[in-house]
């Protein structure tokens, strides 16, 4: 049994120093009694010959100088198992709905080793997740990690769980494990993604921590860490492949800026700690696909950018680290489209090893970049009716101005329900790219045109 | 002098230790398990550690050790097809000995000590050698020849020369006085390699990129900077100029990168094959992989090891490139060390030496005098990521400060689809007067003129663009309007490319001038028929200027661009006109 200090010199917001220790891990997991028998858990900061300075997770409420700490000499595990799938756990890993406690196959660090990256694989899987915005023009792969930007008060938690619902690799029957992680949403919300999980029965396959918006904040910084660990688990050792759901990660940045000012760091951007980005990459760098090994970790994280703003440090830091961005837009949802993904700033970087005549269809880059260019051009073309009126263009660019209408109509518009292949996708991709003059078509090559333009499908049929 | 003490404090990468005295940047083993760790700062008998592996678990009172050798890497036959992390350690090799996670505490050589090299010796006995002198050779790679040089601060007389297979630590030479060479020699990352003398870059980089080479080129021995904000297709741009520049030696150094990424690096550069010998481009390519999720002491000193193994190869007489991708992420390694010491932060929390540590980098370019007497050359090639896109912030405006040409990557354009999304107005590049005598020479007396044209259009094309978000362009007098098709056709035609497309991802100088040549062209003889009475929409629906469009996805470019040619003279001559 490890030894109780009661020698706590200083309670400063979550942290609390411990002084007269013997030596003490880096990143120690930590016990803290209360003078009413209850206890709390926490993790050490910061650790030197005279002082210990731990950071404590369920909030340092009724903590006093008497308090007893024990230094448990090994750093943050989780208890891992199959039967986690199908668990509701807190956001320290505690059960929450009231089943037994989980009987570890193994324990594993939290935190989490680096894949080697000459072990991983370049991820090429195309993940078909039905929704044209992003299957066509920001493809999915398997392995990567790609977050939802967005705001308050859109649509995101109904996005990230048609994905959910819907995702799935072409021609295997295989299905998703889904790890979700719940980082300071509220109640309602966190019931609504359950409910939904119960209603399609993804529950018996997922596995959700929760830590809600009025659990401690501390907390929020092991959630994430415990859902990534289970979810690399469940890949690597039971060969699932594990698409992984973080919201909301400016939560998640928030409780970072907490702690960074109760330890009196040096600020970075707006507040937030200098360590932000690296502090990031750790957890959105656990997704991926390791050689040799069956299973994968897929992220898809919501994030929402405060004031709508791409600059803000977090989407900023985020986008440097993720592959891409799925960003949904106010604009089409107070048109009321849905899904009201903005394809403009979109991307999916790892989309062009995803598609193509082996994977997906042989034209769908071709179709992808002129769709944008086409939506691009007539997005312009708009703020210029603003000023001129419709009347001043040219008919070549009357015919953008409609298409851009048409494409938010017709292609980004889709319902709650409704899973379009890619073939669909593509094929609405075509239907409005033929209101085009063909001559406007560049981005697409000859060969596809012929083989895939309505018109020439037409013609192909009257022969 | 006494080599041992023990570790006081520990918080994340910095670890502070008691009880010996340092050097700076000495190197440390932390630690039970021996993790590296390099001296950043000394106060009384404490010093500073950034350990370059992760610290959880560590407690003060644990040993540590003082191995007296700055932070060095390994120079010798072996480095080519290398992949290494930040410090030198072979990846593949971590892998086999530690699994598909990267694990502490283990310890790989730079330089394979098993592989035996077929050395050449280009001495003899009783010869008086100097430093960096080639004493012999070694085929390192089908296409690379390692040149053996005698290491800085040494110089002598030959006593004894070997020649045939030897292992990279083994003695192969000895001079009088018993001095003993190996192929093998270590240099300290943070110290610049010396060199003869420092010369002027006046021989352009070819990249095979038109918007590169046609607009804004790079010497060889330059720098450049490539700032973009995310998404807007920088890694697919320094990916592109690692494959096709016409460098023999290229080292990448993935600082802060994306592990998927680095994968695909790592599996798509061995697969390459080098356009001019048909071998695979890994065998004239050093990797560096460092990803963001990689411990960031690490992080920071992965761009000096790189510039290293560059210069080593720059002293043998070879032309090098290297990218580092990216220096912001190097920059905020910078910062979160410098933050973890309390040190006073300058601007927007950067270190206070931030633009000296650029500047120090940078100038580890160039096209030199090597202490052998050769030529060779360094091309720094550094992305910058500057946060939300802000050409404002420090480490762009110092990074500006410093380097010859600017590639400013656009956002905008890349959510057009245009690639690579160079923007071609804020873009710059100083060098082009110094090569000019190069181009006359090698490409054709008419390319300097013909290249001023494209940019005389596109800021024309800019100024009419004003006017046309106002108006609209239908209310152009029809001769704008000729102008700004002919800039599109510039935008599309020729600075657009496809990086993924088989033909179109390289472009050799001469297709270069013929492509711009024959745009040029076209653009002149529809100005001529316009002002001789042809209809503007005749002009536009010319089916030649549709061809144009796709000439640069033939195979056969040249017989392709001649049947074009010749349809754009008829076509023109049926309109009449002057």
């Amino acid at each position: 049994m490890a030894k109780e200090y009661k020698t706590i010199r200083e309670i400063a917001g979550p942290l609390i120093f411990v002084e007269k220790t013997e030596p003490v891990g880096y990143n120690e997991l930590v016990n803290i009694t209360l003078p009413d028998g209850t206890s709390k858990r926490g993790q050490v900061l910061d650790t030197s010959n005279d002082v210990v300075v731990v950071q404590v997770f369920e909030g340092t409420g009724g903590l006093n100088k008497e308090c007893g700490v024990r230094f448990t000499g090994e750093t943050i595990k989780l208890p891992v198992s199959k039967d986690l799938l199908g668990r509701i756990l807190s956001g320290s890993g505690e059960p929450l709905d009231g089943g037994p406690r989980i009987v570890p196959e193994d324990r594993l660090e939290i935190t989490g080793a680096a894949i080697n990256p000459y072990a991983r694989l370049p991820p090429k899987e195309f993940i078909q997740t039905g929704i044209s915005t992003i299957d066509g023009m920001n493809t999915l792969v398997r392995g990567q990690k790609l977050p939802i930007f967005s705001g308050s008060g859109l649509p995101h938690n109904e996005i990230a769980l048609q994905i959910a619902r819907q995702a799935r690799v072409r021609g295997s029957g295989e299905q998703f494990a889904v790890v979700f992680a719940a980082m300071g949403i509220t109640n309602e919300e966190a019931q609504y993604f359950m409910r939904d999980f119960e209603r399609t029965g993804a529950l018996e396959r997922a596995v959700v921590f929760l830590n809600l918006a009025d659990d401690p904040a501390v907390e929020r910084l092991i959630t994430p860490r415990l859902a990534l660990t289970a979810a690399e688990y469940l890949a690597y050792e039971h060969d699932m492949h594990v698409l992984v759901i973080l919201t909301d990660i400016t939560n998640y940045c928030e409780a970072l800026r907490q702690m960074g000012a109760a330890r009196e760091e040096v600020p970075g951007r707006r507040g937030y700690p200098v360590y932000m980005y690296t502090d990031l990459a750790s957890l959105y760098e656990r997704a991926g696909v390791v050689k040799g090994r069956k299973g994968s970790v897929t992220q898809f994280s919501i994030l929402s950018m405060p004031g709508d703003d791409i600059t803000h440090p977090i989407p900023d830091l985020s986008g440097y680290i993720t592959e891409g961005q799925i960003v949904i837009s106010r604009e089409l949802h107070r048109k009321g489209i849905y899904p009201p993904v903005n394809v403009l700033p979109s991307l999916s970087r790892l989309m062009n090893s995803g598609i193509g005549a082996a994977r997906t269809r042989e034209d769908h880059k071709a179709v992808s970049d002129q769709l944008y260019a086409a939506y691009a051009e007539g997005k312009d073309l708009r703020g210029l009716v603003a000023i001129v009126g419709k009347d001043a263009l040219s008919d070549r660019d009357k015919k953008f101005l409609e298409f851009a209408d048409m494409f938010e109509d017709r292609f980004v518009r889709q319902g709650v329900d409704e899973n379009r292949d890619i073939e669909t996708t593509l094929d609405i991709g075509w239907e409005l790219l033929s209101a085009l003059p063909e001559a406007q078509l560049t981005r697409i090559d000859n060969k596809y045109i012929q083989k895939y333009h309505p018109a020439h499908r037409a013609k192909e049929k009257k022969e | 002098m006494k080599t041992k003490g023990e570790i006081y404090r520990i918080s994340g990468p910095v670890v502070i230790i008691s009880g010996l005295n340092t050097k700076m940047y000495d190197v440390f083993k932390v630690g039970k398990e021996g993790l590296m760790g390099e001296v950043i700062g000394i106060e009384g008998d404490k010093s500073t550690v950034q350990v370059y592996e992760e610290t959880s678990g560590i407690r003060p009172g644990e040993p540590v050790e003082n191995t007296g050798m700055p932070l060095s890497v390994e120079l010798g036959p072996g480095l080519l097809e290398s992949i290494y992390d930040g410090i030198q350690r072979q990846l593949p090799v971590l892998k086999s000995s530690m699994g598909d996670f990267i694990q502490r505490g283990v310890t790989a050589n730079g330089l394979s000590r098993e592989k035996e090299w077929d050395f050449v010796p280009k001495v003899n006995k009783g010869d008086k050698v100097n430093p960096g002198d080639i004493i012999g050779t070694v085929q390192e790679t089908q296409n690379i020849e390692h040149r053996i040089m005698v290491p800085p601060n040494i110089s002598g007389t030959v006593d004894e020369i070997k020649s045939g297979k030897f292992k990279v630590d083994a003695v192969i030479c000895t001079l009088a006085g018993g001095k003993e060479l190996t192929m093998m020699q270590k240099w300290p990352v943070r110290k610049p390699r010396p060199v003869n003398k420092k010369l002027m870059p006046n021989t352009p980089l070819i990249t095979g990129q038109r918007i590169l080479d046609g607009l804004f080129p790079v010497a060889k021995g330059g720098t450049a900077a490539i700032p973009g904000p995310f998404g807007s297709g920088k890694t697919v741009t320094q990916q592109q100029l690692a494959k096709w520049s016409d460098t023999e030696i290229v080292v990448y150094i993935g600082c802060g990168e994306r592990g998927n990424e680095m994968a695909d690096v790592l599996s798509e550069f061995p697969e390459l094959e080098d356009p001019k010998t048909g071998r695979p481009l890994m065998e004239r390519t050093v990797l560096i992989a460092n990803t963001s999720n990689m411990p960031v002491a690490a992080r920071e000193a992965s761009v000096y090891t790189g510039i290293t193994i560059a210069e080593y190869y720059r002293d043998m007489g070879y032309d090098v490139s290297l990218m580092a991708d990216s220096t912001s992420r190097w920059a905020e390694a910078m910062r979160e060390i410098s933050s973890r010491l309390e040190e006073m932060p300058g601007e927007e929390g950067y270190p206070a030496y931030l633009a000296a540590r650029l500047s120090e980098f940078y100038e580890r370019s160039g096209k030199v005098k090597a202490l052998c007497g050769r030529e060779g050359s360094i091309t720094v090639i550094g992305a910058v990521s500057p946060p939300g896109g802000d050409f404002s912030e420090p480490v762009t405006q110092n990074t500006l400060r410093i380097v010859k040409v600017f590639w400013a990557l656009d956002a905008k354009l890349a959510q057009r689809r245009h690639f690579p999304a160079i923007n071609w107005l804020n873009s710059y590049s100083l060098y082009s007067k110094a090569l000019e005598e190069w181009y006359s020479a090698k490409v054709s007396p008419e390319w300097v003129k013909l290249r001023k044209d494209p940019m005389e259009l596109l800021q024309k094309e800019a100024e009419l663009q004003e006017i046309v978000q106002l108006v609209g362009s239908d209310a152009l007098p029809e001769d704008q309007q000729l102008t700004l098709e002919i800039a599109r056709m510039i935008r599309e035609y020729f600075l657009q490319q496809n990086a993924y497309h088989e033909v179109d991802t390289f472009c050799s100088m001469d297709k270069q001038y013929k492509l711009l040549k024959s745009i040029t062209a076209w653009g002149n003889k529809a100005q001529n028929a316009l002002e001789g009475g042809a209809a503007i929409e005749e002009i536009m629906k010319l089916k030649s200027k549709d061809d144009l469009a796709k000439v640069k996805f033939e195979k056969d470019f040249d017989s392709a661009l001649s049947v074009i040619t010749k349809r754009m003279e008829e076509e023109f001559a049926k309109l009449g006109g002057k």
